[in-house]
């Protein structure tokens, strides 16, 4: 039986090398003939391999411990982000922070004030989600079609991970919210203190206390080692470094709540707390900045989402939105989670209009960038999820349409 | 042989009971007072956990050079940091300027942002005197309140900011509904 496989594996190696005109040199796998090369040895803590080039992207700045780094979407494959490759946000640069030291304390409006050390919160039941985060602000450029030439720098502030940790609601039971409570806010222990205003009643719904984030503690530039994860809300709400959640019975109107992360209307007027995120989708490949190599059979694929639940179904055009066909989704689809698509494409040769939209199981349709605008003009910054658009063209090469 | 059982059943109801206790005491143990104040102050929009102390433009506006104008201009015209002073009127034109004086609701944020956040690279480092001061100094500029205006826990909530009712509850999904 083994020599069977042996001989068998020998002669699709060598069908291979012949097909591709490829000599087995000695260093190349299809060397099964000519002695190996040993390989590295085991290590302690996997890396990569060094012809995996994705990296975050960021902007040159004079701060460079407040800012975005984006993920790198078009090189992603599946539906998790790695946790290396997660989008950031910070205000205040990462601190550095001894988990033995760190304390989670709740006080306020409680009957029992709480200090929780890590090792309290990991005792407590535990729960796993695959989740997504996108910052309220990803692909702000979109509105004023100012875009990034290539997916990640234009949408790269939304990243998918398993998430582990305590309910949040499991620790108010327990400092009891006292009656007149209605919000919490939660401040992390990077320089700034970042704070957001939570209303209590979706802090007593799905909010974890997360430690683990895909299978490993939390990474520094995410939390570590706790912060809050808030199920389809803007990621400025999920609170890195958390070390504070008092109960109030009113918002704080936080710097973060009201100059930021508030969306201004051509009435001059700025909703407050858009919390949710909507239903959102874009096709990575091929995506700007990409090359077909020439005509043939692609496959189109890309990633959806949605704050309020399910993908439940992603359509996708190559005429500039004329028709939509539906798209092929992988599974499971998880709530609240990257879904990716894919449909078989025939390139031609012809210059073509390629789109995705999605459809979640509330029946939110995502819109066009046309519709958004209409109602909210272009400078409300947060919370753009309108259908984006890629020119591929005759050469192959692809680009944002605006551009 | 049934004893054994009967034992093994005590040994498990005995062991549920002592979780059971031991949850009904709670995660973690009671938060001390010290730990509640060395999170430092959260201020509220009706100035709760504002401590004492306070400041006037004049001493704001040396703290301001000493302290911010690297970042904001010394005219808080804004440079590495953001502009503070200016854009009435601007928040419905296709050019909005959002700032301290034409844009943040509450007052209590200056105080509060400023005491947790800046200055940006020693973020804590102004003592609740110097953010009176610089506090004032910022509403001043915005033409907010007079030359003479001194901040404290109990002028600085009744600071009434230009755009207090510029905004507005969440309507979405305001589009893309089915």
């Amino acid at each position: 039986m083994k020599h069977l496989q042996r001989s068998s594996r020998r002669q699709l190696l060598r069908m291979g090398a012949a097909a591709t005109g490829i000599l087995a040199g000695p260093h190349t796998l299809l060397a099964w003939d000519t002695p190996g090369t040993l390989g590295i040895p085991l290590g302690p803590y996997g890396e990569r391999s060094p012809f995996e080039k994705a990296v975050r992207w960021r902007r040159d700045s004079k701060t460079p411990e407040t800012g975005s780094s984006f993920t790198p979407l078009q090189d992603s494959v599946g539906t998790l982000t790695p946790s290396a490759l997660h989008y950031e946000r910070h205000h205040a640069g990462i601190p550095t922070i001894d988990p033995a030291q760190h304390r989670l304390v709740v006080h306020g409006l409680v009957d029992h004030p709480l200090s929780l050390s890590m090792a309290d919160i990991k005792r407590l039941p535990s729960v796993t989600r695959t989740l997504v985060l996108e910052c309220g602000g990803n692909s702000a450029g979109e509105w004023a079609a100012r875009t990034g030439p290539d997916v990640q720098r234009s949408y790269g502030l939304v990243s998918c991970s398993e998430w582990t940790g305590a309910p949040l609601s499991v620790v108010l039971r327990a400092a009891g919210v006292r009656p007149r409570a209605s919000w919490v806010i939660a401040e992390g222990a990077d320089a700034c203190r970042m704070e957001r205003s939570i209303p209590l009643a979706k802090a007593m719904d799905d909010i974890l206390l997360a430690y683990g984030q895909n299978g490993e503690a939390i990474r520094p530039s995410q939390g570590y080692p706790l912060r809050l994860i808030i199920p389809g809300w803007e990621g400025n709400t999920n609170v890195k470094w958390l070390h504070s959640l008092k109960l109030t019975d009113q918002p704080y109107m936080a710097r973060d709540e009201t100059s930021k992360y508030s969306d201004l209307m051509p009435d001059g007027k700025a909703r407050i707390f858009t919390y949710q995120m909507e239903a959102k989708s874009i096709i990575t490949f091929p995506s700007g900045g990409q090359t077909l190599p020439g005509p043939g059979v692609y496959e189109l694929t890309g990633l959806a989402w949605s704050g309020r639940g399910r993908i439940e179904r992603v359509e996708i055009t190559i005429d500039g939105g004329q028709r939509w066909a539906a798209a092929q989704l992988h599974e499971p689809r998880l709530p609240i989670a990257f879904t990716r698509f894919r449909l078989p494409w025939r390139f031609d040769g012809r210059p073509s209009i390629i789109a995705s939209r999605a459809i979640d199981e509330s029946g939110y349709v995502q819109p066009t960038r046309e519709a958004l605008i209409g109602v909210r003009g272009t400078n409300s910054i947060y919370h753009f999820n309108g259908i984006k658009f890629w020119s591929v063209r005759a050469d192959g090469t692809v680009t944002n349409v605006e551009g | 042989m049934w004893r054994d059982e009967a034992l093994a059943v005590l040994g498990l109801t005995l062991a549920v009971t002592v979780a059971v206790a031991a949850q009904s005491s709670g995660p973690g143990r009671p938060a001390t007072p010290e730990e509640v104040r060395n999170l430092g102050a959260a201020i509220a929009p009706d100035g709760s956990g504002l401590p004492e102390g306070s400041g006037t433009v004049g001493a704001g506006r040396d703290v301001f050079m000493a302290r911010c104008s690297r970042c904001h201009g010394d005219r808080a015209q804004g440079d590495v940091g953001p502009t503070l002073v200016g854009g009435l009127g601007t928040l419905a034109t296709p050019r909005p300027l959002k700032t301290v004086g034409s844009f943040w609701p509450y007052a209590t944020t200056v105080w509060d942002y400023i005491n947790r956040a800046m200055p940006f690279d020693e973020p804590g480092l102004l003592k609740p005197p110097e953010v009176y001061a610089v506090t004032a100094y910022i509403l001043n500029i915005n033409g907010i309140i007079a030359d003479d205006t001194v901040i404290d826990a109990r002028s600085l909530p009744k600071v009434r900011m230009p755009n207090r009712d510029g905004f507005v509850a969440d309507p979405r999904p305001d589009v893309g509904r089915k």
